[in-house]
C-alpha cells in the first residue's frame, strides 16, 4: 500500500527583501522589494507502508517544508500529494487523526501541566479507546522509561525527557504515519538509542511508516533502508543507503596497527590521514585495495587491520557537493 | 464535546498553576475605579449640576461599577496577541495538526479563564457591590436580570470573536500589536468604558455608536441593569447585538478558511 505519494510537489515562497541599514529600512518603506524562493521544486516519491525512510539534505534545502506539505501545515504552490490517501492540505478529521508530526523543536505537551494531563487530553481529542490508551500509555512509558515522570510538570523535565514524552504523546492514538523533524536533536546517546529502539519496535510491531529528517547519520543508518536527499529543493537521491555508499563512496579507509614504527615511504603512493607511532590510516580507491594489503603482506609484525567506507557524513558532502557544482 | 470540555477542565488546572499572580491581577483591577470615582465626583462638582444627560452623579458611578461587570465578561486580555505570537512562531500547527478545531480550542481556553476569573472575582466585587449599594438607586425586575444576564453571554461572544479575527489578520502581517493598541484604545472609549455612551451628545449620528459591537461589550449589558433602554427598544438592541456576534463568528471562520491558505507555518 502507498503512503505517500508526491506529484511534482514544489513550494515557492515570496520573501520580502530588506537592505541592511537604516537608510535601506526607510527606503523599502516606499520601496519594497520580494524575491520568489522556490523552497521544494517538483518532489515526486512514493512510499510503502511499514518503510522507514530517511529524508536529508543541508539546512534550508527543503525538508521541513516537504514535511510541512505532506501534514497538511502548508498548501504548494504546485503538484499534488495525497498521503493514506487524503489530500494532506484538505486536512480531513480522519486524515489528522492517522498519522503525527513530531518536531523536535516545538512542544504539543502543556508547558505547566504533567505530561500525563497532555494525555488524557490526547485520548479524547483523538477519541482512543481507553483499554488501548491503558496499554499504548504502559507500554510506551516502559520502553522510555519514564513512568517516574508522568506526574511532573513538562517545564521541570529535561529536554531529553521531554522528548521522549512527546514521542509517546505522538503514537498514543497509533497513527499510521509517523513524521519526525529531528526528533533526537539535543539528546544524549543514551535517549537516542531509545529514540531508535522504541522507533524500531513500533515500526516492525505495528507497521507504522515513518519518515524522518535528522542531521545524525547514527539516526539513519540505524533506523533507515532507505534515504531521500533534497538539495536547494530539488530531490538529488532516492535509494538504498547502500547504494549511496557504492555511488559516492568509492573510496576505503584502511587502519593498520604495526608493533613497531613504519617508514613514511612505504605507503607514500596512498592519501595518508595518519601516521602516529605504529598506527597507519589511509583512504585508496576501492582498487588499490589489493595493492594496499599486498605491502602489508610483506611487513613484519601487523597487529591489526581495519577496512572500512567512508563515514555516511562524507558521503552525503559528497553529494551535496556535486549537486551544488552542476546547479551553478 | 468531551475534548472541549477537557480543554477547558486542563485550561483551569493550567490557570491555577500562577495562583499568585492570578490572585493579584483579580484585585488590582479594582483599583482603577477608585481614580474613575474621584473624577467623576469633581466633573458633576465642577458643572453644578445635578444630572448630565439623564445621568446623575450616583448613577454614573453604579454605571462604572456595572462596566466592569460587563469587561469582566467581554475583555479577552491575551487573545488576540497570543494568537498572533502563535502564527508568527510556528505554535499555531499544534491545533492544526490535531483533529480539533482552532476556534472551538481557543473558545474552551478561553471559557475556562473566564470561569476561573469570575469564581475568584465574586466575593471582592460582592464586597464592593455591597458597600457602593447606596450608588443603585433602582434594581431590575427578575425579567430585567435576565437580560442583564444574557447581554452579558453576548458580550463574551462578541468580544471573543472580535478578538479572534483581530489575531488570526497575523496570517497577513506577522506584527499585530501596534494595530490591537489602536483597537484597544478605541474600543475602551467607544464601548463605553470610560463614558456612558448617553453623556456624548447622541441627537446626532453619535447614536451609531450605540449600534457598534463595541457599545456591546460594556455600555449595552450596564444600560440595561440601570434601565436606561426602553423596553420596545431593548429587543431591537438584542437583535442587532446577535447580528453583530453572527458577523464576526463568520468573519473569524472566513479568516481562518483564508488565513490557512497564506499560512507559511515560520518557525515550526
Amino acid at each position: 500500500m502507498i503512503v505517500i505519494k508526491t506529484n511534482n510537489l514544489s513550494k515557492q515562497f515570496r520573501v520580502y527583501e530588506k537592505p541592511a541599514g537604516l537608510i535601506g529600512s526607510f527606503k523599502s518603506l516606499f520601496n519594497s522589494k520580494f524575491k520568489d524562493i522556490h523552497a521544494v521544486e517538483n518532489i515526486n516519491l512514493e512510499i510503502h507502508e511499514g518503510e522507514i525512510v530517511g529524508f536529508l539534505g543541508p539546512n534550508g534545502a527543503g525538508k521541513t517544508t516537504t514535511l510541512k506539505m505532506l501534514s497538511g501545515l502548508l498548501f504548494p504552490t504546485n503538484g499534488n500529494a495525497t498521503v493514506l490517501g487524503y489530500v494532506p492540505w484538505e486536512r480531513p478529521v480522519e486524515f489528522r487523526k492517522a498519522f503525527s508530526l513530531v518536531m523536535g523543536q516545538k512542544s504539543q505537551l502543556w508547558w505547566d501541566l504533567p505530561a500525563s494531563d497532555s494525555f488524557e487530553l490526547h485520548k479524547e481529542i483523538y477519541k482512543i479507546d481507553p483499554v488501548k490508551f491503558k496499554k499504548n500509555v504502559g507500554e510506551l512509558t516502559e520502553i522510555f522509561q519514564v513512568a517516574n515522570l508522568l506526574n511532573k510538570p513538562v517545564r521541570e523535565l529535561s529536554l531529553g525527557e521531554r522528548m521522549k514524552l512527546e514521542l509517546i504523546a505522538s503514537l498514543l492514538h497509533d497513527p499510521k504515519l509517523l513524521l519526525l523533524d529531528e526528533p533526537t536533536i539535543g539528546l544524549d546517546v543514551v535517549a537516542q538509542s531509545a529514540m531508535h529502539r522504541c522507533l524500531y519496535e513500533f515500526n516492525q510491531t505495528r507497521k507504522i511508516t515513518i519518515l524522518l529528517t535528522s542531521h545524525y547519520m547514527r539516526d539513519v543508518e540505524t533506523l533507515c533502508s532507505r534515504i531521500l536527499v533534497i538539495s536547494g529543493g530539488k530531490m538529488v537521491y532516492d535509494g538504498q543507503l547502500q547504494g549511496l555508499k557504492d555511488e559516492f563512496g568509492k573510496e576505503k579507509l584502511i587502519k593498520i596497527q604495526f608493533k613497531n614504527l613504519v617508514p613514511d615511504q612505504v605507503f607514500s603512493k596512498f592519501e595518508q590521514l595518519e601516521i602516529t607511532g605504529g598506527i597507519v590510516r589511509l583512504r585508496v580507491s576501492k582498487n588499490d585495495v589489493p595493492s594496499v594489503l599486498a605491502i602489508v603482506s610483506q611487513c613484519e609484525e601487523v597487529l591489526d587491520i581495519s577496512i572500512e567506507d567512508p563515514p555516511i557524513e562524507e558521503v552525503i558532502e559528497k553529494l551535496f557537493v556535486s549537486h551544488r557544482s552542476k546547479s551553478l | 464535546m468531551n475534548k472541549y470540555f477537557n480543554i477547558a477542565r486542563l485550561s483551569l488546572k493550567e490557570r491555577l498553576t500562577y495562583r499568585g499572580d492570578f490572585l493579584f491581577s483579580s484585585f488590582l483591577r479594582f483599583l482603577p475605579m477608585i481614580t474613575s470615582i474621584l473624577l467623576w465626583k469633581s466633573v458633576y462638582s465642577s458643572s453644578e449640576q445635578d444630572s448630565l444627560s439623564g445621568f446623575s452623579f450616583k448613577q454614573v458611578i453604579a454605571y462604572l461599577l456595572l462596566v466592569n461587570i460587563s469587561r469582566m465578561f467581554s475583555s479577552m486580555p491575551g487573545l488576540a496577541t497570543n494568537l498572533a505570537r502563535d502564527v508568527r512562531e510556528g505554535s499555531i500547527k499544534k491545533y492544526l495538526l490535531q483533529p480539533i478545531d482552532l476556534i472551538g480550542y481557543l473558545m474552551s481556553y478561553r471559557i475556562a479563564h473566564k470561569a476561573a476569573y469570575i469564581s475568584t472575582s465574586l466575593v471582592p466585587y460582592i464586597i464592593l457591590f455591597g458597600s457602593c449599594a447606596s450608588f443603585f438607586d433602582t434594581f431590575p425586575t427578575p425579567v430585567g436580570c435576565a437580560y442583564f444576564i444574557l447581554s452579558l453571554m453576548l458580550a463574551f461572544v462578541i468580544g471573543f470573536y472580535f478578538e479572534v479575527c483581530l489575531g488570526m489578520l497575523s496570517f497577513w502581517i506577522l506584527e499585530v500589536t501596534s494595530l490591537l493598541y489602536v483597537v484597544t484604545t478605541l474600543s475602551f472609549f467607544l464601548s463605553g468604558h470610560l463614558i456612558p455612551l448617553d453623556l456624548l451628545d447622541t441627537t446626532g449620528w453619535l447614536d451609531v455608536l450605540k449600534n457598534l459591537p463595541f457599545a456591546y461589550l460594556a455600555y449595552f449589558p450596564a444600560a440595561i441593569f440601570l434601565q436606561k433602554i426602553s423596553d420596545d427598544d431593548l429587543l431591537l438592541r438584542f437583535f442587532i447585538g446577535v447580528l453583530w456576534a453572527l458577523f464576526f463568528f463568520l468573519l473569524s471562520r472566513v479568516i481562518l478558511y483564508f488565513g490557512l491558505r497564506k499560512y507559511s507555518a515560520y518557525g515550526a
